[in-house]
């Protein structure tokens, strides 16, 4: 099977049963992906796919081999952290840093949702441009969970990119 | 998770010529594969259904939209049609689940999705859902996110679903292909069964069908809300949550579709509660009527018990936003 990962082609021949998690973790050594629940539930191994946030463990690798995937190791790293990780270090926006690949990953492909004008579960409006104030930050972010309740300080530099970028 | 054989379907009429008893398609498969870690479910083969061109929202002629089985709750949600026309089905939609969820979750995998009931999952428990005949841990157990209506013996498992109950308000069509080739068109009212003595048979699909769309016909009169009520203000599934759509003319309610989760084996509807409200002027002995009407029959098993208090008020509220009533 071959699979293309922050833009680079990799080949690797897994179990059929094998996430997409566990491929680039277990197969490829791109550890900085995290597994928590393994069931959906707690956001730590999200990646962008085609542009789009998911879990990666609930979905199999060989139904992504065509597909465009990016994990943290494809956002930045500690020669150049791109302006989220540098925020997630100025807010001081983690404890033990286990859900902040998955927090980074998902508030970068949020981020462009809400560019995107899509509403949530806050949004007063189904129609027009998206705030990212703290309750919409809050909302959109609710399917990623810091052990350490971090979030004000995850909000604060989600925010602070958002704003920046708007 | 035990292993399976894997195909991946080029079109639908590949997908169900490939698929047999001991089959699951699988889209988004946020679901099925959880379910499958735990050995909860143990298909056979995968179809992979997720490269198909059914992702696409389309015009109906008579004024609806066609949705193709495969588009992802997010992109339903974020349609700007659905946004503008179908308010009740976004709202829904953004109530449910989290960010990355709804961006893999398919359309027609959500009709689909399976109950959460804590026994189900849990394959040291007695379940007649997962193995037939082996008894309910639910009954008396923990059954604080159980059914109320529509139970049986056998299960008194809810639907899970925020999307389908809109759905069911809405009144969509469910368009299947079948193993041999027959198309069907399901009205939601007909898609779903109680569980009876049969509680792992959820839908009245054959095995093997696919659903390859979903119509909504053109938007109904009135405003449309959808009320979740939850333990906690996001990411969780409902205890009670109402769908409505309501009309008021020269001061009576000319119109009404309500639709429930989480009281039910499927989204609940009972044209009862709609005709205590039709021909009404809004109020709150009017609105307290659909409630009767609603919580006829129901029942409560120990730890759901505030399930009856919570859909009469959650519908009441609901009524009121509806119906612009004060009272």
């Amino acid at each position: 099977m071959q699979f293309t990962i922050n833009g680079q082609v990799h080949e690797a021949d897994v179990d059929i049963r094998t996430s997409l998690l566990d491929l680039a973790r277990e197969h490829l050594g791109l550890t900085g992906s995290k597994k928590g629940c393994d069931h959906g539930q707690c956001g730590a191994c999200t990646m962008i796919v085609n542009g789009r946030r998911i879990n990666s463990c609930l979905t199999l690798a060989v139904m992504h081999q065509d597909d465009d995937i990016v994990t943290i190791e494809g956002l930045g790293g500690p020669d150049a952290l791109n302006p989220l990780q540098r925020a997630f270090v100025t807010h001081d926006a983690f404890q033990c840093g286990y859900c902040t690949p998955g927090q980074i990953c998902s508030a970068t492909a949020m981020i462009e949702e809400a560019r995107m004008g899509w509403p949530s579960h806050v949004s007063e409006r189904l129609d027009g441009d998206v705030i990212l104030d703290n309750d919409e930050i809050s909302e959109r972010m609710s399917g990623n969970i810091c052990r350490c309740a971090a979030y004000p300080n995850i909000v604060d530099a989600i925010r602070e990119v958002a704003e920046a970028g708007a | 998770m035990k292993t399976f054989d894997y195909a991946r379907a080029d079109s639908p009429e590949a997908a169900v010529a490939a698929a047999d008893e001991e089959t699951r398609f699988i889209a988004g498969g946020t679901n099925l594969l959880d379910l499958m870690k735990l050995q909860v479910m143990t298909p056979a083969k995968l179809v992979d259904i997720s490269r198909l061109d059914l992702n696409r929202i389309e015009d109906m002629d008579e004024g609806g939209l066609r949705i193709g089985a495969l588009v992802a709750n997010s992109d339903l949600a974020a349609d700007t049609r659905v946004r503008s026309r179908y308010a009740v089905l976004s709202r829904a939609l953004l109530a449910g689940a989290s960010g990355q969820l709804r961006n893999k979750a398919s359309t027609g995998g959500n009709l689909l999705q399976r109950t959460r009931c804590y026994y189900f999952y849990d394959t040291a428990s007695r379940c007649n859902k997962r193995e037939p005949g082996s008894g309910c841990d639910a009954r008396e157990g923990f059954n604080r996110i159980h059914a109320v209506l529509g139970t049986s013996e056998q299960c008194i498992a809810t639907h899970p679903g925020d999307m389908p109950v809109a759905m069911r308000a809405l009144d969509v069509v469910i368009v299947t292909l079948k193993k041999d080739g027959d198309r069907r068109r399901i009205p939601i009212a007909d898609f779903y069964r109680l569980p009876g003595d049969t509680p792992q048979i959820e839908t009245v699909l054959y095995p093997g069908e696919l659903i390859t769309h979903v119509e909504l016909p053109p938007a109904p009169r009135g405003r449309q809300i959808y009320r979740k009520v939850r333990d906690r203000a996001s990411y969780a599934f409902a205890l009670v949550s109402v769908a409505g759509i309501a009309s008021v003319e020269d001061g009576r309610i000319a119109s009404a579709a309500l639709a429930f989760g989480g009281l039910a084996h499927m989204p609940w509807r009972d044209p009862a509660v709609e005709a205590a409200l039709i021909g009404q002027p809004p109020s709150t002995e009017a609105f307290n009527a659909a409630a009767d009407a609603l919580l006829t029959g129901a029942r409560g098993f120990g730890h759901n018990d505030f399930k009856l208090p919570l859909a009469r008020r959650t519908l009441i509220a609901v009524l009121r936003d509806l119906t612009g009533d004060a009272s």
